[in-house]
């Protein structure tokens, strides 16, 4: 049987579907090595968060929450943390609300010169971070604005609207111009049709850009070093910390926090929508009379 | 303005930088009339109905809508709704909601809103199809909910564009019908937009025939089709036959006209534009046209060539007669009466055609 | 009879509006008006929080630092300063060089109708512009650094664009359900701080790191490689780690958006799997590769975290030395001019690879 199965497959029809499939496989085992690259080196952070030595390096020591109790007890941790949350969501949300009007500008109007406004509203993504944090720093420095959180948000706001208006034009692109059109067709303003038609619509591509710009602010470093007055970020703390060797371990603890958080958080919204798209489903199926 | 117009529209252009769209157009349309825009794409005529709707503002001329002036109105507050060419239905609404969209601002009850809601399902036939998601629709029901979209909230005028060009053959057909038919009930102004000439000989009270951002005419569907006043719309409105020709005489209503390779032409005076020694275009639609295999015994025109080409439609043939000197052949529709599964279609046999004077259309020489 | 299409009479009179009204029609008309409202609070924001500040470093670029002040009379003492600050001040002869460089694609349109050569050309001239301009710039500090940040992400974003394609692909092409997970599984390691992300790697890499203390408690090596940590491998790796995420998004959206009935079309025209891979998919994905590229490059190139994590001395980019000359140097000037010169270079840099690209697309169709 194996052998006539193998001449078969050496001879028969079946050759290209086994070639294929074998070339399936090749690449299988490509993407899993590519996830391991891509997690083992973040793994360590929970891994030596947990050993009871303040070396990091195999072997391991044992199991220990030390590292924990010592960062949950960091006063300058939690106030960098707090610090990063609020310029996060401060900037995340700013940003949108820009990147929106924006997109909307974009997407939906002919206008002269929308090119060359549009390039510049994307310069922050093509310009080194440093360059225009350290822009900002000499501009805050002639003027006399003292660094604080605000200059850091200002900073963070540039980067973060060019990215918020990439992601909702692409979402504005995606509905038809026409839906817009009916709802003011219909006897609505241009203020109730954004409510009615233009904003349910946009609903994902705004959360996208809310989790995107949220996230870059809150793990952004480059511009907040130059920016940072006296108070500091999560990641200038971060930065502060990896110099001393003691201080090590309980950054770790942090990242596996930040880890852990990140992957709750992003299994939540997976749940999240998995229930929505059911639900809606359940609920057409069992509505609907036929 | 006269006072039967419901919407005026007054040498009005609209550019969009070199291009223009439409260019100096002037028309009315009356009250309670089914009146088509037809003309290929790219003709303006998806341009001067979004004007109508308020969605494109003209660069020049005035637009009015029962005596109103239109230039300070936004789309919102004119009393014209629209069904859009793919139908626009709100996608995170269902039936109901996408049909009850409009009527927010009338503040009414909610039992109120059912009811009309209801009433409105009921006239469009999707009763019971209340509570379906807008994806869960075909594309005739989707139709049909942009239709009872814009009808319940009464407009004036109902714009539609091309609301049948998603449908197929069948069922457009079916709509063509419907269409007309709730037009006649509602009472409501029809402006519909289409490039499909049938479709708007069918349906309409009146048809604008458009090309270049200019109307060519504007007229009944009969009139349209008997009656073109040039090539272009001869053309562009089923099938005709051209010859360039010479009026030789005139005598009690009657031209004789001169077609090189036709000889003499007997047609009808149908405008100041034929007059003796002058220069014209004779048009004969193809089924005017009646073909013998012998020469016929008729005071009509007769013309004799060979047969060049058949194409078969089953109730139809289109008979191609190459004539001497002639440079394209002469189409003639045969309507297949009898039943007949060979012969007839010899080619190169010789046949005569006939055509009475009064089939003949005398254009201006373009 | 015929309604001969006259124009229809005007309506009676002019019609008179009310200046608010006429007002309101102007704005209801103009789309520009309302466009551009909806974009002045963005353009706003740009103009004074990223063009201004921008213009003023460029005008600090043209002025001195005396101590903790500034000599504001203009001058281009930084920008030769930033060229000439070499060890055995071969400014001359490197700029021999340069000009030698920049000048030899000049010739190349003499050759237009020799099209396999000319494909050549467009990619030889630029490497062999690139090596010479690596030569001549070798002694001199700045633009050496300069020069070695470009290199490092040259190869950085070679490295990472190259790993993430067959990944994009295989999300695109072999995941059938769930590719919303797979996306997921690749972008939740770069929630964790991109510091702790590069931080994660000098741990492995270290004298002391898991890689060497691991295979010394397995008995493999007797002493721990030193190689690893403090070079340019170890920035390139990590780098090339960081970034991994932005490189695969774009390349898998592109790929994504693919008309899979193109792909049926080529094969029913006759190419195999590699003809077609190399005459429509990769073509197509371009689009996401050279945005890619975009991203991991432009950010690295300025990049100074990682090279002081674990690039050591051997790593520093300019990125460094511009953020000292504004820290611990404390040359504002020369800090300005050398970020005027890498922003100048990078732009024409970006520039010459978006035209390279859009040649090479030419000659492949």
């Amino acid at each position: 049987m194996t052998a006539v199965a193998t001449a078969e497959r050496r001879f028969g029809g079946l050759g290209a579907a086994t070639a294929g499939r074998r070339r399936v496989n090749g690449l299988v085992i490509y993407a899993i090595s590519y996830l391991a690259f891509i997690y083992v080196p973040v793994m360590f952070l929970p891994l030596f968060s947990f050993n009871d030595s303040i070396y990091i390096a195999f072997p391991l020591k044992g199991f220990t929450f030390e590292w924990y109790h010592q960062m949950v007890n960091s006063r300058g941790l939690v106030q960098a943390l707090q610090n990063s949350l609020k310029v996060a969501a401060i900037v995340s949300v700013l940003s949108t609300i820009l990147g929106t009007l924006a997109a909307k500008a974009v997407t939906r109007y002919r206008m002269p010169g929308k090119a060359p406004a549009v390039g510049f509203i994307l310069i922050p993504l093509v310009i080194p971070g440093i360059i225009v944090g350290i822009a900002l720093l000499v501009i805050a420095n002639v003027v006399g604005v003292p660094l604080s959180l605000y200059t850091i948000g200002i900073g963070h706001m540039l980067e973060c609207t060019a990215f918020s208006m990439v992601v909702m034009i692409s979402r504005l692109e995606g509905f038809d111009k026409n839906l817009e059109e009916a709802s003011l067709d219909l006897g609505e303003n241009a203020w109730s049709t954004f409510r009615r038609v233009t904003f349910p619509l946009a609903i994902p591509g705004l959360i996208a850009s809310l989790l995107l710009t949220f996230t870059i602010s809150f793990d952004e470093f480059i511009l907040a070093f130059f920016l940072a007055g006296n108070e500091a970020t999560l990641p200038i703390y971060i930065w502060s910390q990896l110099r001393f060797p003691t201080k090590l371990p309980s950054v770790l603890a942090l990242g596996a926090c930040i880890l852990g958080v990140s992957f709750i958080v992003v299994t939540f919204a997976e749940w999240v929508r998995r229930r929505g798209v059911k639900g809606i489903q359940v609920k057409a199926v069992s509505e609907v009379p036929r | 303005m006269s006072e039967r117009s419901i919407i005026s529209i007054s040498n009005v252009s609209k550019y969009f930088g070199p291009v223009r769209a439409v260019d100096g157009l002037s028309l009315e349309i009356q009250r309670g009339e089914f009146f088509s825009l037809l003309g290929p794409s790219g003709c303006g005529k998806t341009t001067l109905l979004r004007m109508l709707a308020g969605f494109e503002w003209p660069t020049k001329g005035e637009i009015f809508i029962d005596g109103q002036p239109m230039a300070a109105v936004p789309p919102h507050q004119r009393p014209v709704n629209m069904v859009f060419q793919n139908y626009a239905i709100f996608p995170h609404l269902n039936v109901r909601q996408n049909i009850a969209y409009g009527l927010r601002k009338a503040k009414l009850t909610q039992a109120e809103t059912a009811r009309k809601v209801n009433e409105t399902l009921d006239m469009i036939k999707l009763s019971g199809y209340g509570l379906r998601a807008a994806d869960e629709l075909s594309g005739g029901e989707r139709q049909r909910v942009a239709l009872a979209r814009a009808l319940i909230k009464q407009p004036k005028v109902l714009l539609l564009d091309e609301p049948l060009g998603a449908l197929d053959k069948k069922l457009r057909e079916e709509m063509q019908l419907e269409l007309r038919a709730l037009q006649k009930t509602v009472g409501i102004t029809f402006v519909f937009v289409t490039h499909d000439q049938e479709e708007a000989l069918t349906m309409s009270d009146r048809v604008a025939v458009m090309s270049a951002g200019k109307v060519l005419q504007i007229d009944s569907p009969t009139q349209l089709y008997e009656a073109p006043v040039n090539q272009e719309v001869a053309g562009f409105i089923g099938n005709m036959n051209f010859f360039d020709g010479l009026v030789r005489a005139i005598k009690d209503g009657r031209a004789t006209v001169d077609v090189g390779p036709l000889g003499e032409i007997h047609a009808l005076v149908n405008g100041p534009h034929v007059s003796v020694g002058a220069a014209v275009t004779v048009a004969v639609r193809p089924e005017k046209i009646t073909s013998f295999s012998a020469p016929p015994n008729t005071e009509a025109n007769v013309v004799q060539g060979v047969l060049d080409k058949t194409a078969y439609f089953g109730d139809r043939s289109h008979l191609y007669i190459r004539i001497e000197g002639l440079e394209k052949p002469i189409a003639v529709v045969a309507h297949n009466v009898a039943r007949e599964l060979e012969g007839s279609g010899d080619l190169n046999r010789p046949v005569w055609l006939s055509w009475p004077a009064e089939a003949v259309v005398l254009l201006p020489s373009e | 009879m015929a309604e001969r299409v006259a124009p229809v009479p005007a309506p009676v009179g002019k019609v008179r509006l009310g200046l608010t009204t006429r007002l309101r029609a102007v704005t209801l008309r103009s789309e520009p008006i309302r466009g551009y409202a909806l974009l002045s609070p963005t353009l706003g924001l740009m103009i004074l929080a990223l063009a201004l500040p921008i213009g003023l470093l460029i005008t600090f670029s043209f002025w001195t630092q005396v101590y903790l002040d500034f000599d504001r009379s203009f001058t281009f003492g930084r920008y030769i300063k930033f060229f000439t600050n070499t060890e055995y001040s071969k400014f001359f002869e490197s700029w021999y060089w340069i000009s030698l460089a920049l000048a030899i694609p000049l010739f190349v349109p003499a050759f237009p109708w020799k099209r396999r050569l000319g494909a050549l050309l467009i990619v030889g001239y630029p490497a062999i512009a690139f090596y010479l301009i690596g030569l001549s710039v070798e002694k001199a500090i700045y633009p050496m650094l300069l020069w070695k940040s470009i290199k490092i992400s040259g190869a950085v974003t070679l490295a990472t664009v190259v790993l993430a394609y067959p990944m994009a692909y295989f999300i695109a092409f072999h995941v059938k359900k769930n590719k919303l997970i797979w996306l997921i599984l690749i972008t939740v390691p770069f929630w964790t701080s991109y510091l702790l992300r590069v931080f994660a790697w000098k741990i492995i890499l270290g004298y002391n790191g898991v890689f060497n203390s691991g295979l010394m408690s397995l008995g493999l090596i007797e002493e721990p490689f030193m190689f690893l940590l403090y070079s340019q491998f170890a920035v390139v790796l990590t780098l090339a780690h960081a970034w991994a995420a932005f490189a695969i998004l774009p390349i898998y959206v592109s790929l994504e958006k693919i008309d899979r009935s193109l792909l049926e079309a080529a094969t029913d025209l006759g190419d195999g799997p590699v003809a077609r891979f190399l005459r429509v998919t990769l073509p197509l994905s371009m689009p996401g590769v050279i945005a890619a590229s975009l991203l991991v490059f432009i950010p690295t190139v300025g990049d100074y975290v990682t090279p002081n994590l674990v690039g050591g001395t051997t790593g520093i980019m300019i990125g460094n030395i511009i953020q000292s000359m504004f820290g611990k140097a404390n040359n504002w000037p020369l800090g300005g001019a050398s970020s005027v010169i890498s922003m100048i270079a990078i732009t024409a840099l970006i520039c010459a690879f978006l035209w390279l690209t859009k040649r090479m697309k030419r000659q492949i169709a």
